[in-house]
């Protein structure tokens, strides 16, 4: 069953969930179905449960950051130069909203296929990280989600024990994030050079010059 | 010496729900303890003997793997990868590999992909030696077993110092085929140790496979039910001690598993002594993988002419490359975006998840078989923290 006939299926037995294949350019050839938040769950319900599909085995979740960047989109302008009317090519620079996703690789081992991609998105990714916990549906998303909330910051809502799992209770940022910043642990080092002596001298002119 | 001269007393504290003079006993067990395997940590609380709440605590090696590989090249993540499970560097090399092969479209030459079979069920071999000699020391047969099962590993191990320089971190595999090619009588001194193999399975079995005091430890201890492992995504010799018919090497034929005839072992149970077993005949498996590997090794180039590994740069997309390893699915999840670095690496570890339902195998049993749960399950800290 290709990822057309898997959506077509999907929304004609999930009402009212809005689904988008996400093509992939690689020769993997793996496209993934992007689902809307608020249907995800009985999206998930309904592959593992569907006789002619059956995903029941959910192999592996994890997150990705993608930060807000600058898109430049090519636009075409008409404009008057010379008193000529001309059509003129404008780059148009925009900002696009990042967001966090959770990706979810679905196989069956009743029926021996997959993998199905799943992603979710968060709104953004600030305040607004909220995606609903697939654990209930598949256990083996216990842990990965867990580790997701650890290293990304997501929130899964319904998860039923969401605590860091690779960080230490207490840590407060989000390591895999792509804006992390190492937190400033420099030790003494009495003959630093290159790398280390940059941040030797970052870490003495914050605490008030060499 | 002393003489008891009243009966002696019952210390476990009675069981019946009516007792209002007993409290839970919370034990730390780990990070320092050596069933643990490595740095681990399990909050157990004990109701006398009886485990009634049991929470893992990860992290203590903690790395941020995926972190180090985001700046890392694709060539250069892969010595990295050695370290995850650190018993079968080669296994995940090989995975690793598979999934950068699946990113860019990259074919892999004939004698490399036998001799990627090759080392990968030398990997098996060992690790499942390792795992059965270990499981034994955790149920108390101090030293024998272990030592057994040692020196057939280090025939092993040997033989990839030989191939490849490093005995544990083997960082053999490239995208597009195999890093150096076997030397003169590599092939011929493997063939060695793998007819020699069966003689140490059938010693171990023959040692004890029917052995009473292991069958009381083991059966019945721990048990995953089918649909439990299905459900909380355990694979590899566990998954299929349940019961579960899931073997990527049958399923997904990565590579040129479709070449070889063997069986796939399944228990019936899934307790710890179905998981032990599956190891053994497992063993013999791969024996057999071997022998007919090793009889029709071609001769010929190990990479791929077409991919340059130095200054890869793959366009942009995602793969999802995994293989059988020897714990289970290990999977590499990547995306390009179309720069000499991974945008996103993720590795799908299989000791991980395999762990998800460490706390339902040891509700209702005895402290001690939390060791021998743990040992039957078959973690590598290295892969499990990342």
């Amino acid at each position: 069953m290709n990822l057309e006939e898997i959506k077509s299926e999907i929304e004609a037995n999930v009402p009212g969930c809005s689904l988008e294949i996400i093509p992939n350019g690689s020769p993997s050839g793996q496209h993934s179905l992007l689902v809307d938040p608020d249907h995800a769950f009985a999206v998930a319900g309904f592959l593992r449960d569907a006789a002619n599909l059956r995903l029941d085995y959910c192999s592996n979740v994890t997150g990705v950051d993608w930060p807000a960047k600058e898109v430049s989109t090519k636009v075409k302008t008409k404009k008057v130069v010379d008193g000529v009317e001309q059509e003129v090519d404008e780059v148009l620079k925009t900002q696009s909203g990042g967001y966090l996703e959770a990706v979810y690789h679905l196989f069956s081992v009743e029926q021996r296929q997959g993998p199905v991609v799943l992603r979710m998105r968060t709104e953004d990714r600030a305040d607004r990280v909220h995606l609903p916990s697939l654990t209930p549906v598949w256990r083996s998303a216990d842990y990965q989600e867990r580790e997701i909330f650890d290293l990304f910051g997501i929130i899964f809502d319904g998860h039923p024990d969401l605590r860091r799992l690779l960080m230490w209770e207490g840590f407060e940022d989000h390591p895999m994030r792509r804006d992390y910043v190492d937190p400033d642990d420099y030790e003494y080092e009495p003959t630093a050079h290159d790398e280390v002596l940059k941040r030797a001298k970052e870490h003495l002119s914050a605490e008030g010059g060499l | 010496m002393s003489v008891l001269t009243e009966a002696p007393v019952d210390l476990t504290p009675s069981q019946s729900d009516d007792r209002t003079d007993s409290q839970l006993l919370e034990v730390s067990m780990g990070p320092q303890h050596p069933s643990t395997h490595g740095v681990f940590r399990m909050d157990v609380a004990l109701d006398g003997e009886r485990v009634v709440k049991l929470k893992p605590v990860f992290g203590y090696l903690h790395r941020n793997h995926e972190k180090i590989a985001e700046t890392e090249s694709y060539l250069g993540c892969m010595p990295y990868t050695d370290r995850l499970d650190y018993i079968c560097s080669i296994t995940n090399n090989w995975a690793y590999a598979l999934a950068v092969e699946k990113l860019a479209g990259i074919q892999v030459p004939e004698r490399a992909e036998y001799l990627r079979v090759i080392t990968g069920e030398l990997t098996r071999l060992q690790n499942h030696a390792g795992l059965v000699g270990f499981l034994m020391q955790d149920m108390g047969a101090s030293g024998t077993p272990l030592m057994y099962a040692f020196r057939e590993r280090e025939k092993i191990l040997d033989l990839f110092e030989a191939l490849t320089g490093a005995r544990m971190m083997c960082n053999y595999m490239r995208f597009g085929g195999c890093r150096v090619d076997a030397p003169a009588g590599w092939l011929q001194q493997a063939q060695k140790v793998i007819d020699a193999f069966p003689r140490f399975l059938d010693e171990f079995e023959r040692l004890l496979v029917s052995n009473e005091i292991l069958m009381a430890r083991t059966q019945g201890v721990g048990v995953v039910s089918r649909e439990q492992a299905v459900n909380a995504g355990i694979s590899g010799p566990m998954a299929r001690a349940s019961g579960v018919n899931y073997d990527l090497r049958k399923v997904d034929k990565y590579g040129i598993y479709d070449r070889f005839s063997f069986r796939v072992p399944l228990g019936e149970n899934g307790d710890v002594y179905d998981r032990y077993m599956l190891r053994v005949l497992e063993m013999r498996e791969s024996v057999e993988i071997l022998k007919q590997a090793m009889r029709d090794v071609p001769s010929g180039p190990i990479m791929d002419p077409n991919t340059k590994t130095r200054g890869f740069r793959p366009k942009a997309g995602e793969a999802y490359g995994r293989i059988e390893g020897p714990k289970g699915e290990l999977g590499f999840y990547l995306i390009s975006d179309g720069s000499s670095n991974p945008y996103r690496f993720r590795v799908r570890p299989p000791s991980l998840i395999n762990l998800t339902l460490l706390e339902d195998m040891c509700l209702g049993q005895n402290v001690a078989d939390i060791v021998i749960i743990l040992g039957s399950v078959d973690i590598v800290l290295g892969e499990v923290d990342r």
